[in-house]
């Protein structure tokens, strides 16, 4: 598995491995909505401390799911990028958006 | 010039594949880690926008990859006979982009992390992608002039 979504407190954790490409990108985006939808939560958090690679296509999964959980009322957060990693979301504007912080735990500690 | 040509299926693997291929190919000449890294994005992006974009996502296509490898500068094509694409211009705009699930910040990437990036397109018959990137460090020449 390249990535593990379950329900920790009142957020959605999202923690993703390896290299985030159109390989990953539609099973992670439906099972992300499925799980928006199954808990309801309105805040998701992406743990990225186990991502090797994102392109523009692994950012259009995050941007869409902001722009999901933003318009409930709901935040999401993105933690643990490494430096490639945090390059390329910072020349893409998403941090911006969303929060950034070093670990999940330290924003799942902040916000439950 | 040290050239190597790649032709592989249209199918959302091969992006890791091309981005693998690229990096092993160009370990010769003097790219630092985090350039390496930059060289996988534009490659990615490159060869996502022929899958996702040229074909379709009809994983019976092929696509070409060649990277030409000089003393001191790196060039890789990325090759589709796809769709093709009606405004190049357009399609090169930051944040420009023909499906509303994306971002439309392939080209852009391209831009950033290559020094030089020429699109050549046809409707209906395919696009070319020429991407060129120094390099930055002169030290041991990889290739040498004979
Ligand atoms: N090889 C191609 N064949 C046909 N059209 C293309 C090709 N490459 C790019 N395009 C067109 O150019 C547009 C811009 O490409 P770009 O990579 O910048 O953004 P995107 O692919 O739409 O989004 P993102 O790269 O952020 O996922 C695309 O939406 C598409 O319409
Ligand atoms: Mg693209």
């Amino acid at each position: 598995m390249n990535y593990s979504i379950k329900k920790d407190k009142n957020c959605l954790l999202v923690a993703i491995f390896g290299e985030i490409d159109i390989s990953i990108t539609d099973s992670l985006r439906e099972d992300i909505d499925r799980a928006l939808d199954n808990y309801g939560s309105g805040q998701l958090v992406f743990d990225l401390g186990g991502v090797d690679f994102i392109d523009s296509s692994g950012l259009g999964v995050i941007l869409g799911r902001y722009k999901k959980v933003a318009g409930k009322g709901g935040k999401v957060f993105l933690a643990g990028a490494k430096p490639q990693v945090k390059k390329v979301l910072e020349l893409s504007g998403l941090f911006n958006l969303m929060e950034e912080y070093s670990t999940a735990a330290e924003v799942i500690d902040k916000i439950s | 010039m040290n050239k190597a040509v790649i032709e592989f299926s249209s199918r959302a693997e091969n992006v890791s594949f091309a981005r693998v291929a690229v990096a092993a190919f160009v370990s010769q000449l003097d790219f630092t880690l985090s350039e390496l890294e930059e060289l996988k994005v534009a490659v990615s992006e490159a060869v996502t926008n022929a899958i996702v974009h040229g074909y379709g996502n009809d994983p019976e296509q092929i696509v070409r990859l060649e990277i030409r490898v000089a003393e001191n500068y790196l060039e890789i094509e990325t090759i589709d006979t796809g769709r093709g694409i009606d405004d190049i211009a357009k399609a090169l705009e930051p944040a420009y982009s023909t499906d509303p699930e994306r971002m439309g910040l392939g080209f852009a990437f391209m831009q950033s992390f290559m020094d030089k990036l020429d699109v050549i397109s046809e409707q209906g018959r395919g696009t070319r992608v020429k991407m060129v990137r120094k390099v930055r460090a002169p030290g041991r020449a990889a290739v040498r002039e004979h």
